[in-house]
């Protein structure tokens, strides 16, 4: 016997340590997405094979995996036909977007909102709309080894995130390929870059309700032939963008840019410059306009600057040259000290006399600059999780257990109420005074009958001093 | 029941907070509980909610459907609230008792007024919309040009602009202390020898406003995992409200419905009304003419007509104005630095039915306070148009605010 619960005991211990079973839910061609998303619980995978998907994807949960399954080449492919708003909207945790092509929506292709612990992959995302990949107010996330072409915006746009990065990825005929946005701590590595209108921005846009910019390395990119013209939309912040620049650095704080392959961009190669950069837009008084330390280390320059724009062929002529430079600072608060370039006689440049020599020191110690560990879940794990957060956060705004507060105490409606939730649940739908010294309640009838039958159950049960 | 029964009796005792309506011998006594949604914690009144425990980006209070919210001005005394709920609801505030707080930020109309502009004191109007007070204490930024960083500050504006309460801080204190009953409640609040102070009156006023808390829709439900909250037309409506076409989610955040920034987005002015210049007035940066606080979408089905000077009736024209194309409403001749996200977003008329679905599920007053039976100056409370009488101790809730009508009515 012993001997048998012996050799049970490891079974046993796997059992219980193993994760709530993740399932895998196929979709197939004809089939809808949203309609396995619905079905889907934190941790499944949904499998999309190879097809044509005429839909948009909402995932308003945490743990969901949507993965694209392609087979000899045969993709999975979400198609806005040019009508449809997003291709796949988030804002659950843990989310991953994988092996998919999406094409011809009108907003963006994979857009976040405050989801956090993300990784968006392997996608190949073509005239997607303004935006083809947009995390937006999260956390923790990856982009990695997407494709992305034809957007009218920016390719990919990181915008008011922290810890982010964005490594192998391919941008091209966008009218930025990479673009930083007011975020922190965000590494972008090995992109290519190519035919852009500009290929990497680092900015602090005014006017947004996250202010700042900051640590933010570009490193070991391909920044190369930026000179589409400007095709943005009329009014957007970049359908100000001078055509034919490598890397801006606009207001942005410690950025640092290294060990990049920056040429035959035509106007400059890097521009570093403040807010005025951006002009007819309103003005943000909270909105630092400088640009403070940036770091141009050992990067490969070269052949940038053939074929400025105007204001930069007015400013170099005063260098007497007719190219725009390999980095450029622009006049004011670009241009002072606390600035630092490598090997500057390298390069063409214009405004960097005041800039320091910088040191020695690169960036290697920079692995990533995602959080070591995952941003912790949200209160709502499951389901009984729910009920309690909901007794917490609407039910325990009038009764508290056994004082007065706006309601009768909870342990004074557990002694009316034992062993009849329902009474409870029909009350909440359609409140009657019942107590002269107490004023009626609030109908809760926003609550579906099970949930009211569940909170009943809770308050009766759970709730205690 | 059983042995708990005598315990239960005394908890369920009345407090003493019921006025004895008696002539002039009324005693006031202020509540000393917390209104609907707060519980004393830590010697104050703090807010129970289901975004307690979320965080947000940089504490920014803006994200998704999860996320928390930006700080509230809270932890006011019960009574300190209270007080500031009768002050609310006295015209003894305005220079001719003629109005009250609430004849413009009416319970009943989502604590504004139904108004394109309001009538002030001598039959003057104001110069804007009234903007709800729904969830303002989250705000640090209030009126509609972005002024007044305070809670405290705002409610200067409204008492001593001679278009609105055209009273002074003198004359404001020199009226309440002239009514003992005020002195008592005063006194009750800031000890001392219950002289009262104009700064006292804006405290209170401010402690009051900052309970006027919306985050109970069925938005919210949804937000905080209960799916079926929202049918599939309000689903719809939200994922176009969030969707980068429409984009109204850059600007009209979650969880408040407003990143609080300024912007300029070109609504038309009323027929033969001259431009605003909104933001530009306050700074005299020209590159903000034409610019408002975004306002929170938290009950906004109850705040027509819209934008800043009421120029839309319903909730389905101001939608549409964004369809309109950028810049198609600014007047000849006037330049503005129009918003980035203000474009051609060329959405279906069903699109735009489903915005005006979704923005129905933003409504929550549950949380409306109680209209008081009678203030302390003996005048009409709201400044009119109250029923006399009416029974029940505090936060009647939305059963007073239906029992309550202002005079004025548009048209």
């Amino acid at each position: 016997m012993k001997a048998i619960l012996r050799g049970l005991l490891p079974l046993l211990l796997v059992a219980v340590a193993a994760p709530l079973s993740a399932a895998e839910i196929a979709v197939k061609d004809g089939e809808s997405i949203q309609a396995a998303v619905k079905r889907a619980k934190p941790g499944d995978v949904v499998l999309i094979h190879p097809g044509q998907y005429r839909e948009s994807v909402y995932v308003d949960k945490d743990d969901i995996t949507l993965r694209g399954v392609v087979v000899e080449g045969k993709w999975p492919t979400l198609d806005g036909e040019g009508k449809r708003n997003d291709a796949i909207l988030y804002s659950g945790n843990g989310i991953v977007v994988e092996w998919l092509k999406i094409v011809r929506y009108k907003g963006n292709g994979i857009m976040g909102q405050a989801g956090n612990n993300f990784a968006i992959r392997y996608n190949v995302i073509d005239d997607a709309g303004v935006y083809g990949i947009f995390p937006q107010f999260g956390q923790n996330g990856v982009i990695e080894y997407n494709v992305l072409s034809r957007i009218s915006d920016a390719a990919i746009y990181v915008g008011m995130c922290d810890h982010i990065d964005v490594r192998n990825n391919e941008v091209f005929g966008s009218v930025a390929g990479i673009e930083i946005e007011n975020s922190r701590h965000n590494l972008v590595e090995n992109n290519y870059a190519h035919d852009n209108t500009a290929g990497i921005l680092a900015f602090i846009t005014p006017g947004l309700p996250i202010k700042t910019a900051y640590d933010i390395v570009i490193r070991n990119n391909f920044i190369v032939n930026n000179n589409t013209p400007n095709f943005g939309a009329p009014g957007s912040i970049v359908s100000k963008l001078p055509v034919g620049i490598g890397v801006v650095v606009m207001a942005a704080d410690d950025v640092v840019i290294e060990g990049n392959i920056v040429s035959g961009n035509n106007t400059a190669g890097v521009v570093v410059t403040d807010l005025s950069f951006i002009t007819d837009i309103a003005s943000d008084p909270e909105s630092e306009p400088n640009p403070d330390r940036t770091k141009v280390l050992d990067n490969l320059m070269f052949d940038n600057g053939a074929d400025p724009v105007a204001e930069v062929k007015a400013a170099m002529l005063s260098q007497f040259s007719k190219r725009g430079p390999d980095i450029l600072a622009a006049p004011g608060s670009a241009q002072a000290p606390d600035k630092c370039i490598a090997g500057r006689d390298r390069y063409t440049t214009f405004g960097v006399k005041k800039w320091a020599d910088c040191g020695a020191a690169g960036t290697a110690n920079v692995r990533s600059h995602r959080l070591a560990e995952k941003v912790a879940p949200r209160t709502i794990a499951n389901d009984e999780g729910r009920i309690e957060h909901l007794y917490k956060g609407i039910c325990a705004g009038c009764h508290a257990y056994n004082m007065r507060m706006i309601g009768p105490p909870t342990i004074a409606l557990q002694a009316q109420y034992e062993g009849n939730p329902q009474g409870i649940a029909d009350y909440l739908a359609n409140p009657m005074k019942k107590r002269v010294d107490f004023p009626p309640m609030p109908p809760q009838d926003h609550l579906s009958p099970e949930v009211r039958l569940k909170v009943a159950e809770y308050l009766l049960n759970k709730v205690k001093k | 029941m059983r042995l708990r029964t005598p315990i239960l009796a005394l908890l369920l005792l009345p407090a003493a907070h019921a006025a004895a309506p008696r002539g002039d011998a009324v005693e006031w006594t202020l509540n000393d509980v917390c209104p609907a949604g707060f519980a004393l914690e830590d010697g104050g009144c703090r807010l129970r909610s289901l975004y307690r425990g979320l965080d947000s980006l940089q504490g920014a209070g803006v994200g998704g459907p999860q996320t928390g919210l930006p700080p509230l001005r809270e932890g006011f005394s019960p009574q300190q609230i209270d007080l500031g709920r009768l002050l609310f609801f006295d015209p003894v505030l305005s220079v001719d008792g003629s109005l009250a707080c609430a004849s413009c930020h009416d319970p009943e109309r989502g604590f504004a007024d139904g108004l394109a502009l309001s009538p002030g004191v001598n039959g003057l109007q104001t110069g804007r919309s009234t903007p709800s007070l729904w969830n303002v204490g989250f705000l640090k930024r209030l009126t509609c040009a972005g002024r007044a960083p305070t809670l405290e500050q705002p409610a200067q504006g409204p008492l001593f602009a001679a278009n609105e309460m055209g009273n002074s801080p003198e004359r404001l204190a020199e009226s309440l202390n002239a009514i003992p009953a005020y002195r008592t409640l005063f006194r009750q609040v800031y000890g001392g020898d219950g002289t009262i102070r104009a700064e006292q009156v804006y405290a209170a006023l401010a402690a009051f406003q900052s309970t006027l808390v919306s985050l109970n829709s069925r938005y919210d439900l949804y937000a905080a995992g209960f799916h079926e909250a929202l049918n599939e037309r309000e689903i719809e409506g939200m994922n176009v409200f969030r969707s980068f076409v429409a984009r109204c989610a850059e600007c009209h955040t979650p969880p408040l419905f407003t990143n609080q920034q300024i912007a300029v987005i070109g609504t038309p002015e009323p027929e033969g009304r001259a431009f605003d210049p909104g933001a530009q007035k306050i700074g005299g940066d020209a590159s903000q003419r034409g610019g408002f606080k975004v306002p929170s979408l938290r009950n906004i089905a109850r705040t027509a007509p819209y934008m800043h000077s009421g120029r839309f009736k319903t909730l389905r024209e101001a939608v549409a104005f964004y369809n309109g194309g950028r810049g198609h409403a600014v007047p000849p001749g006037e330049k503005l630095s129009l918003h980035w996200h203000i474009w051609e977003p060329k959405l279906a008329e069903r699109e735009i039915d489903r915005l005006v679905d979704f923005l129905q599920t933003l409504t929550d007053e549950r949380y409306t306070p109680q209209i008081p039976a009678r203030v302390p100056s003996g005048l009409a409370p709201g400044g009119g148009g109250l029923p006399q009488e009416t029974t029940g101790g505090p936060a009647q809730g939305a059963t007073a605010a239906a029992a309550y009508r202002t005079r004025i009515e548009e048209n």
